[in-house]
């Protein structure tokens, strides 16, 4: 029987803190992703080798996608968006991999509820939630740090009734952009996670290999697409002084 | 009806009609973007990037609409 939760399940308790098949799975890529990094920052050299290329090749194409989006801020929120891009990439992908979803243990005695031991990390809402919020806090961030505090006025803004309503609307946009970063990561990815298994529940040979490779190219998207945007709203956000010089 | 089948009901209207709005708007949206690589097609990696943009958001409808019939049904 297809076992699909929404929620994803506890496995054990730290304390007070549940902690659930996908932070467990999220702890698993955060080692591989910090391992990796450092045997691949050692022994550097200025003509690359084969590995060094390829990485350079990843961390150089980021970058000129990114510059060309951010403008002068590059140098700042270079590290903010290609961790995101890497991580969310990397976490969206470690869905799809054997044994994720499938290796776990029945809770009762009589084999009616399945709990897998791992999960993939996004299709959490929790975990897009933080993601989205890390986001959310370093656009209002980068619009306090480049415009000072005359960015607030942006929201509120007392001089005319109209321009009232508008920092209303201003505010209710800035948290509308958290809700849509949530649910447009967490609704791809766990949709994806749906389709599979009732594809491989349906007909487990041969005919689930193009949808894996629609989940590859999916949370590739949707990993690009969340960096993309956080870049998109930081240089909106950080450019909003100029504007108003223009305009006013 | 009972419950259990209007869940079913609920769940296949739900995305059925939450996806009609975005495929249009999609649509549009790919269209003009071809239409203008074909008319500038020297710009086509500004303009593909702000397609992908433009798709996320659109896109980002259709899927609240699916987390609303997957809320529905498996809840």
């Amino acid at each position: 029987m297809l076992n699909i939760s929404i929620s994803a399940e506890t496995l054990f308790y730290l304390g007070p803190l549940p902690v659930t098949n996908s932070l467990l799975t999220t702890w698993l890529v955060m080692l591989g992703l910090a391992i990796f990094a450092y045997f691949a920052s050692r022994k550097l050299k200025m003509i690359p080798s084969g590995f060094q290329t390829a990485i350079e090749i990843v961390v150089g194409g980021l970058y000129d996608l990114f510059a060309r989006m951010s403008g002068k801020f590059i140098k700042n929120v270079f590290p903010l968006l290609a961790t995101l891009f890497i991580f969310i990439i990397v976490v969206n992908w470690s869905g799809l991999l054997p044994g994720v979803g499938t290796i776990g243990f029945y809770g009762t005695p009589d084999k009616t509820e399945f709990t897998p031991l791992f999960r993939a990390p996004t299709a959490d809402v929790n975990m897009t939630l933080a993601l989205a919020l890390i986001a959310f806090f370093f656009i209002q961030y980068y619009g306090f740090r480049t415009a000072g505090l005359t960015y607030g006025k942006k929201f509120i803004n007392l001089t005319n009734p109209i321009y009232f309503i508008v920092g209303i609307l201003e505010i209710v946009s800035d948290i509308s952009k958290i809700i849509s970063f949530t649910f447009r990561l967490f609704g791809n990815i766990f949709a994806g996670e749906v389709l599979l298994a009732v594809i491989a529940y349906l007909i487990p040979f041969l005919v689930p290999l193009p949808f894996f490779a629609l989940e590859l190219f999916v949370g590739f998207i949707q990993a690009l697409v969340f960096a993309m945007l956080t870049a998109a709203f930081i240089s909106m956000a950080a450019s909003h002084e100029t504007h108003e010089q223009a305009t006013h | 009806m009972d419950e259990a089948s209007m869940r079913l009901l609920a769940t296949a209207l739900a995305i059925g009609i939450g996806t009609i709005g975005p495929g249009i708007g999609i649509g549009f949206l790919v269209g003009k973007a071809l239409e203008s690589i074909g008319r500038n097609p020297e710009v086509e990696g500004h303009i593909q990037t702000n397609m992908i943009l433009g798709l996320a958001f659109t896109e980002a409808l259709a899927i609240y609409a699916l987390v609303i019939s997957l809320i529905i049904k498996f809840t």
